[in-house]
């Protein structure tokens, strides 16, 4: 019974946590200025908030099958935010979009801000 | 529980749309792609809490997995497709807002 509780009761501060970070995510994507900075702020929702919410599914589940199948998951999720970072990043740079900052796109900046 | 897992998929279903925002505004067509990622992983998560809704996790887990690997392999292609396209143009493309109106 009170196991029962403490873990319910963790399950629904690791979902907190994790929508949270998805929150932060979606906020960056939103508001930062260039493609690089918004990168860093999906990164970081793909693989903390997507880990947390795992964690709490992962403690209410009843059989070690569905347990591996979120891990899976969480693997997964986890490498393609990385090789899809890296694989925008270096097209951006490739392309020819400046970085904030980089004196080059002193001009665009105001442009390039969010509605 | 499970009013506190609803709760948490209409969040998400809200905070898909505040990426589809990015998507539509984005400058340049490497945002747009950016915007497509994080829908792409909050329809990964929202499965998983759906199916944990239903109480039948196993199914929507594989269907998880599988919205997954399409989505990383959706934005893989776009962004070769991308690599591919610049260097058939050649390297004289030098311009940021360039990139996203011809996209």
């Amino acid at each position: 019974m009170t196991l029962e509780l403490v873990v319910d009761g963790l399950t629904v501060l690791f979902l907190l946590t994790g929508c949270f970070f998805f929150l932060a995510g979606t906020v960056g994507l939103l508001r930062f200025p260039d493609v690089y900075c918004r990168l860093h702020a999906l990164t970081k929702a793909d693989s903390l908030g997507l880990g947390f919410v795992v964690a709490g599914v992962a403690l209410q589940l009843r059989s070690w099958h569905e347990v591996l199948l979120l891990g899976i998951l969480w693997f997964l999720v986890l490498s393609a935010a990385a090789t899809i970072c890296y694989l925008v990043a270096s097209e951006a740079l490739a392309q020819g979009v400046d970085p904030v900052g980089s004196g080059a796109s002193q001009g665009q900046s105001g442009t390039e801000e969010a509605p | 529980m499970t009013g506190f897992l609803m709760a948490m998929a209409l969040f998400i279903s809200l905070l898909i749309g505040l990426a589809l925002l990015r998507v539509w505004a984005g400058p340049t067509i490497y945002d747009r792609l950016l915007g497509v990622g994080i829908v792409g992983t909050n329809a990964v998560l929202l499965l998983a809490i759906i199916g944990f809704i239903y109480g039948r996790p196993d199914g929507f887990l594989d269907l998880a997995i599988t919205y997954a690997i399409l989505n990383f392999v959706g934005v893989v292609a776009v962004a070769k497709f991308l690599d591919v396209r610049r260097a058939s143009r050649g390297e004289d493309h030098q311009t940021a807002t360039g990139a996203g109106e011809d996209g």
